[in-house]
């Protein structure tokens, strides 16, 4: 049996404190948010009678129970989009044989090398050109399909065996049924793994959603949060439950589904 | 039609499949990636307040860009941002995988501790950070330092203290994406190597010099630049921890991306906001190239 030496003591003691301090800033935000307005400017750190008023005034006084209805809705919209999409691309660039294949995946590809920076102002022309700002629909449509995950559903696509999709056609069903039924099924971790980073990336997107939207009625929640500062201006505990609202549905995203994210970052790392 | 497509062979049926499920993301990414971009190039060229006509004016945007010096100052300061962002948070993040990857108890419990910040909106924890830079009594950070007895410090009001005061939480939330992946490629270091090292005698700084850090290569590539372009793009953080004064006093944290928006949606600077955009696009490419070249000499 090994002795444990003291090095590796003193590293596991200081990647624990680490660990720690990388959590500090989400505990004073949670807990802050528990204090009354009284409590926020004394030092000590837990709320002494640990209040959920500051939510319940949040929630009635500003519009914030809309703008989460408003992320939730771009954030599931968006991510059904992009999974169906994503993956109809990528199995068709994977998995069907036809002149112009190469240009089409390459097309799509290079889509990457092009910043959002670059396309917020033309994509707010056309938004209003169209009629799109302040809309739902103007939030998300460009962000309906994307040229990650459409390369991530292909390298997964590519390793289903030929022989079940032309097995499948032998039994006679059609070629949308082959990808739905056969297919797709057999990449659920990768669909896991770009569900949620569609969903995360749609929930904290905030340069397009702060550009298309200027109405307070259709904010998200990260342009909401952002506006608090003139209506809360120094009322520090209600930010930090605006703040912990926003933050609290990431957090359980991540403990319900801790293992298929790491895993995805994980793969889409070592694949990218 | 049918009769038509019966008489098909299979691979031109497929053929006919394919572009039916291509049709639409074809039609999606050309006018949503494409037409933008070039839309983007031509907006370069012009001079227009979003209402009137659009006024080409060949690169006198990109001549007014040369002889601004915010735009300079801009650039600097994103170039800040990656300079010392790039080292520290690699490094922290190698550091932490590292003992990590050593860590025989607990280890998930620890991983996670890092990685959350890494989920969170950048709009909560800049409003979060901004809190802890205020001044006493409001500021965490400030409360700690009187009570040591140490000075006040201005942090984002300083001109010299608020770069590095953004940067802060802006590697704090980026560090648990670079740990996982760190970790990973720690994990896929085969243990035998490891083992044939220690029959052979060598120390802890030859077995990490002459086998970890060389296997950890494609891992250290692949986050360089994911990190690189990050720290280039910072926008959201810069913007909520600076509202009010977005950019900092005298534009002291202002990155390149907040001068875009800034022109674009503020000033209805159109054109040359897209100039700078094409900056951004060429030094983000020239990023991307590196990679490829990085990723075929390996």
């Amino acid at each position: 049996m090994k002795i444990a030496r003291p090095g590796r003591i003193i590293g596991f003691t200081l990647l624990a404190l680490g660990g720690i301090v990388m959590i500090m800033p989400l505990l004073f935000m949670l807990v802050t948010s528990l204090k009354t307005n009284s409590e926020v400017y004394e030092l000590h750190v837990l709320p002494r009678e640990p209040t959920l008023e500051n939510y319940i005034e949040i929630l009635t006084r500003s519009r914030f129970a809309r703008w989460f209805v408003v992320s939730f809705a771009v954030a599931t919209l968006s991510t059904v989009s992009v999974v169906f999409f994503d993956s109809l691309i990528g199995y068709t660039l994977a998995k069907f044989r036809f002149r112009g294949r190469g240009i089409v995946f390459v097309a799509i590809l290079s889509t990457l090398m092009i910043p959002t920076e670059m396309l917020v102002i033309p994509w707010y022309v056309m938004a209003k050109s169209m009629g799109w700002l302040d809309s739902i629909w103007g939030i998300m449509f460009p962000g309906m399909m994307t040229g990650f995950g459409v390369f991530l559903m292909r390298q997964f696509f590519a390793g289903v065996p030929d022989e079940l999709i032309d097995a499948a056609r032998i039994d006679g069903l059609g070629e949308f049924e082959i990808f739905w039924k056969v297919a797709l099924p057999l990449v659920t971790p990768a669909l896991s793994a770009l569900a949620i980073f569609a969903f995360l990336g749609n929930w904290t997107a905030f340069l397009w959603p702060l550009i298309v939207t200027t109405s307070p009625n259709i904010y998200t929640v990260p342009v909401g949060l952002a506006s608090l500062s003139g209506e809360f201006q120094t009322d520090w505990e209600m930010i930090m439950t605006g703040s912990s609202i926003a933050t609290i549905p990431t957090l359980l995203v991540f403990l319900l589904l801790q293992r298929n994210i790491i895993n995805g970052i994980t793969l889409s790392g070592l694949k990218g | 039609m049918s009769a038509w497509f019966a008489r098909q062979t299979l691979a031109s049926k497929q053929a006919v499949w394919a572009w039916i499920f291509l049709a639409l993301p074809i039609v999606y990414f050309t006018a949503v990636r494409f037409w933008p971009a070039v839309d983007a190039f031509s907006l370069s060229l012009s001079r227009w307040n979003l209402v009137g006509p659009r006024h080409f004016v060949g690169l006198a945007n990109y001549e007014r860009l040369a002889a601004d010096p915010v735009f300079w100052q801009v650039l600097g300061n994103t170039f800040e941002y990656l300079a010392l962002g790039l080292p520290i948070s690699l490094g922290l993040a190698f550091v932490v995988a590292y003992q990590l990857d050593r860590v025989r108890m607990g280890q998930g419990f620890l991983r996670a501790l890092y990685f959350l910040p890494h989920l969170t909106t950048a709009t909560a924890m800049a409003w979060v950070w901004r809190w802890f830079y205020q001044p006493a009594p409001v500021g965490l950070f400030n409360g700690w330092l009187s009570m040591f007895g140490i000075a006040q410090q201005p942090f984002l009001r300083s001109t010299v203290q608020a770069l590095p005061a953004v940067l802060v939480p802006a590697i704090w939330a980026a560090l648990g994406f670079q740990v996982v992946i760190f970790l990973a490629g720690l994990k896929a270091i085969p243990r035998s190597y490891y083992e044939a090292a220690e029959i052979d005698g060598a120390g802890w700084w030859q077995t990490l010099r002459e086998i970890t850090l060389p296997l950890l290569l494609p891992s250290f590539v692949f986050l360089f630049i994911t990190t690189s372009i990050g720290l280039l793009r910072i926008f959201d953080l810069v913007y909520n921890i600076t509202a009010g004064g977005e950019g900092g006093p005298l534009n002291a944290t202002k990155p390149l991306v907040l001068a875009i928006y800034q022109n674009a949606f503020g000033r209805m600077d159109m054109g040359y906001a897209s100039a700078q955009t094409v900056v951004l696009f060429v030094i983000l490419l020239a990023v991307s190239l590196l990679q490829m070249r990085l990723l075929r000499t390996r």
